[in-house]
C-alpha cells in the first residue's frame, strides 16, 4: 500500500497543512509519497523530503505547474495514479480545488475534509456544518481524500527521503492565470496561529476592526480573524473569515470579539483548545461554547485586556 | 449563450439539525427545507448575465427524490426559463450527480455550467470539479466575481482562495462554483413565484440519461459531535485574565 501526498506550496516555500495531511497519511499506514508539482520549486521537494515518515517525493518542475491550475495539476495526479491505493492532499482552498478533479477522472468518490482515520477505507468527516459526524467506508479502488489540517498534528523533521524527477504531461491549456492579489499581513497565517484574535460585526466599521483586534493580536502573537458578517460588511478581507464556508481553524485561543456564533461561524472555530467570548449580550449563542465568558462592551473589554496582559 | 444552473434541496441553513438516536443519519422528518444558499447565489448570476444580454436561456436542473420540484419552481421564480428534474429515491453522493449532470450537458449544450461551491448538508465540495473533468473542460471554483468577455469565448473569474483572490482566464464551455461574495440573490416576488408554475418543468431518471448513481461511500454511523463543557462567565477583565494565565494556561 503506497500512498500519495500532493504538497502544497508557493514555489518557494512549502506550505504547513502538507504536515498534517502526511500525518494523516501516516495514520492510513504504508509507504508515503510526496509529490511536489511547480516551476522552480526544488527548495520545496528539499523540505518536503526532510518531513518524518515521507519515503520519497516525485517532484515534477514544469512551467505548466507554476500556477498550480486544477486542470493541469488533476492531469499529472491521474497520469501517476496506478501505483498508488490513496491520494490525499489538504483540505485548504487549492486541495479542494484540484482533488475532485483528480477522483472524477478516475471514476472514483471524494471523501471530503476527513477528520479521523479509522482504517484504510474508513474515515470519519464532519456533515451540516459540523453538527454531525459521518463515519463512511469506500469500496473504491483508490482512496481520495482531503484532509482537515486542525484534525492531525502536523508531522514533524525527519531524514531526507530521496527526490525523484517525474515528467510532466502536456499543458491542457484551458485556463490560465491571470494574477493574484494576496492579503499583506506580518502575522501568522490563520489557520497554523497559537492565537486567534477574531472579530464580528459589532466592531461596528473597518476602522475599529483594526483599531481594536490588531493592537491585541500584536501583544498576543495572534492571527486575526473574522466572522462572516464581518467580512460581508467590508470590516475584513474575505481570507480572515473563520467558518464553514471560511477557514477551520483550531488554536490553542480562540478570542471571540463581539460574535453571536451563528452555526456556520461555529463549525469554523469549536475544535479550538481554549475560547474566549467577549460580547454584550449575554444571550448570544458564542457563550455556549466559550470556555471563558465576559459579558461587556467589546470597546471597554478590549483596551482593558490589553492593559491587563504583561 | 445557455446556461445550466444545478440546484439542490437541502435542510434550511437557520435548522438546528438533530442526528437520529439509532446514529443512521439526519432527522429529517418535518424540516424545513430550502435552496442551498450557494445555489441561490447561481442562480442569481445566471439570471443576472440573462439581464445584461449575455445570457439567452437559464436553464436549472436538480437531482433527488420528487419534492426537489420545489426547489425548481424556487429557481424558475428567480429567473430561470426552464427546470429539469432528475428523478430518484437513491442517495445521489457528488459523482453520482456530476455524472447526470455531464448527460444533461451533452443535451442541452450549455457555455457555462454555475453550481454553488458546496452544499451545505453533505459539504463535500466535490460535485462542480467533477462535472468538470467529466466534461475536460476548465474550471473556476470559489467565485466571486465574473467577466464573460465580449465574442462569448473566454471568461475572467476571481476566485477566492487562502491568502486573498486570484484572477483565471477560462476558455468557454467552463464549469464556475460560486462563492457567497459573488452576488446578493434576489427575492422571488409573488407575481414571479405564480409565473413560475406555469414554466417548463421535464422530469427525467437517472436510466433515461443512461447514468449509473449507485453510491460509492456507505454511511457506516452518524454521531453527534463531541460537547464542549460548559463554560464559565467571568466578572471582569482582571478575573479572564488570571483564569487565561493560571487556569487555560494559554497566555
Amino acid at each position: 500500500m503506497t500512498i500519495l501526498v500532493i504538497a502544497e506550496h508557493d514555489n518557494a516555500v512549502l506550505k504547513p497543512a502538507t504536515r498534517n495531511a502526511i500525518a494523516a497519511a501516516a495514520r492510513i499506514g504504508g509507504d508515503i509519497d510526496v509529490l511536489v508539482a511547480g516551476a522552480a520549486c526544488a527548495a520545496v521537494a528539499e523540505a518536503a523530503a526532510r518531513i518524518a515518515g515521507v519515503t520519497r517525493v516525485r517532484l515534477a518542475d514544469a512551467a505548466q505547474y507554476a500556477d498550480h491550475g486544477a486542470e493541469n495539476l488533476a492531469a499529472l495526479v491521474v497520469a501517476n495514479a496506478a501505483a498508488y491505493s490513496h491520494i490525499l492532499a489538504p483540505a485548504t482552498a487549492a486541495g479542494k480545488n484540484f482533488l475532485p478533479r483528480v477522483a472524477a477522472l478516475l471514476d472514483v468518490a471524494q471523501i471530503s475534509d476527513i477528520v479521523e482515520v479509522v482504517s484504510p477505507d474508513t474515515f470519519v468527516r464532519p456533515i451540516y456544518a459540523g453538527n454531525a459526524l459521518a463515519t463512511v467506508q469506500s469500496a473504491d479502488a483508490v482512496k481520495v481524500i482531503t484532509v482537515r489540517g486542525t484534525a492531525f498534528e502536523p508531522a514533524g523533521e525527519g531524514a531526507a527521503a530521496p527526490i525523484e524527477a517525474l515528467a510532466g504531461a502536456a499543458d491542457a491549456g484551458i485556463s490560465r492565470l491571470v494574477g493574484r492579489e494576496l492579503t499583506v499581513s506580518a502575522r501568522p497565517e490563520l489557520t497554523a496561529a497559537r492565537v486567534i484574535v477574531s472579530g464580528g460585526r459589532a466592531l461596528g466599521s473597518n476602522e475599529n476592526f483594526h483599531a481594536v483586534l490588531e493592537p491585541l493580536a500584536d501583544k498576543l502573537g495572534a492571527a486575526v480573524g473574522a466572522s462572516r458578517a464581518a467580512v460581508d460588511a467590508g470590516y475584513a478581507p474575505n481570507d480572515y473569515q473563520v467558518g464553514q464556508t471560511g477557514k477551520i481553524v483550531a488554536p490553542e485561543l480562540y478570542i471571540a470579539v463581539g460574535i453571536s456564533g451563528a452555526i456556520q461561524h461555529l463549525a469554523g472555530m469549536k475544535e479550538s483548545k481554549v475560547i474566549v467570548a467577549i460580547n454584550k449580550d449575554p444571550e448570544a449563542p458564542i457563550f455556549q461554547v466559550a470556555d471563558y465568558g465576559l459579558v461587556a462592551d467589546l470597546f471597554d473589554a478590549v483596551p482593558a485586556l490589553l492593559a491587563a496582559i504583561d | 449563450m445557455k446556461i445550466l444552473v444545478p440546484v439542490k434541496r437541502v435542510v434550511d441553513y437557520n435548522v438546528k439539525v438533530r442526528v437520529k438516536s439509532d446514529g443512521s443519519g439526519i432527522d429529517l422528518a418535518n424540516v424545513k427545507m430550502s435552496m442551498n444558499p450557494f445555489d441561490e447565489v447561481a442562480i442569481e448570476e445566471a439570471v443576472r448575465l440573462k439581464e445584461a444580454g449575455i445570457a439567452t436561456e437559464v436553464v436549472a436542473v436538480s437531482a433527488g427524490l420528487a419534492n426537489s420540484q420545489e426547489t425548481l419552481r424556487t429557481a424558475l421564480a428567480l429567473g430561470a426559463d426552464r427546470a429539469i428534474l432528475i428523478e430518484t429515491d437513491v442517495e445521489l453522493q457528488p459523482l453520482a450527480v456530476a455524472k447526470l449532470l455531464k448527460a444533461v450537458c451533452e443535451k442541452e449544450s450549455p457555455q457555462l455550467v454555475i453550481p454553488g461551491k458546496q452544499a451545505i448538508d453533505d459539504d463535500s465540495n466535490q460535485t462542480g470539479q467533477m462535472l468538470a473533468a467529466l466534461l475536460g473542460w476548465p474550471q473556476a471554483t470559489f467565485a466571486s466575481k465574473l467577466v464573460v468577455n465580449a465574442d462569448k469565448t473566454a471568461a475572467a473569474v476571481t476566485r477566492e482562495i487562502d491568502g486573498g483572490l486570484e484572477t483565471i482566464e477560462i476558455a468557454l464551455p467552463a464549469v464556475m462554483t460560486t462563492d457567497l461574495r459573488l452576488n446578493e440573490p434576489r427575492y422571488a416576488t409573488l407575481p414571479n413565484i405564480m409565473k413560475a408554475k406555469k414554466k417548463p418543468l421535464e422530469t427525467t431518471t437517472p436510466a433515461a440519461l443512461g447514468v449509473d448513481v449507485a453510491p460509492r461511500l456507505k454511511t457506516l454511523k452518524v454521531a453527534e459531535p463531541a460537547r464542549r463543557s460548559g463554560g464559565v462567565k467571568v466578572a471582569d477583565v482582571a478575573e479572564l485574565v488570571e483564569k487565561l494565565k493560571n487556569e487555560a494556561k494559554v497566555i
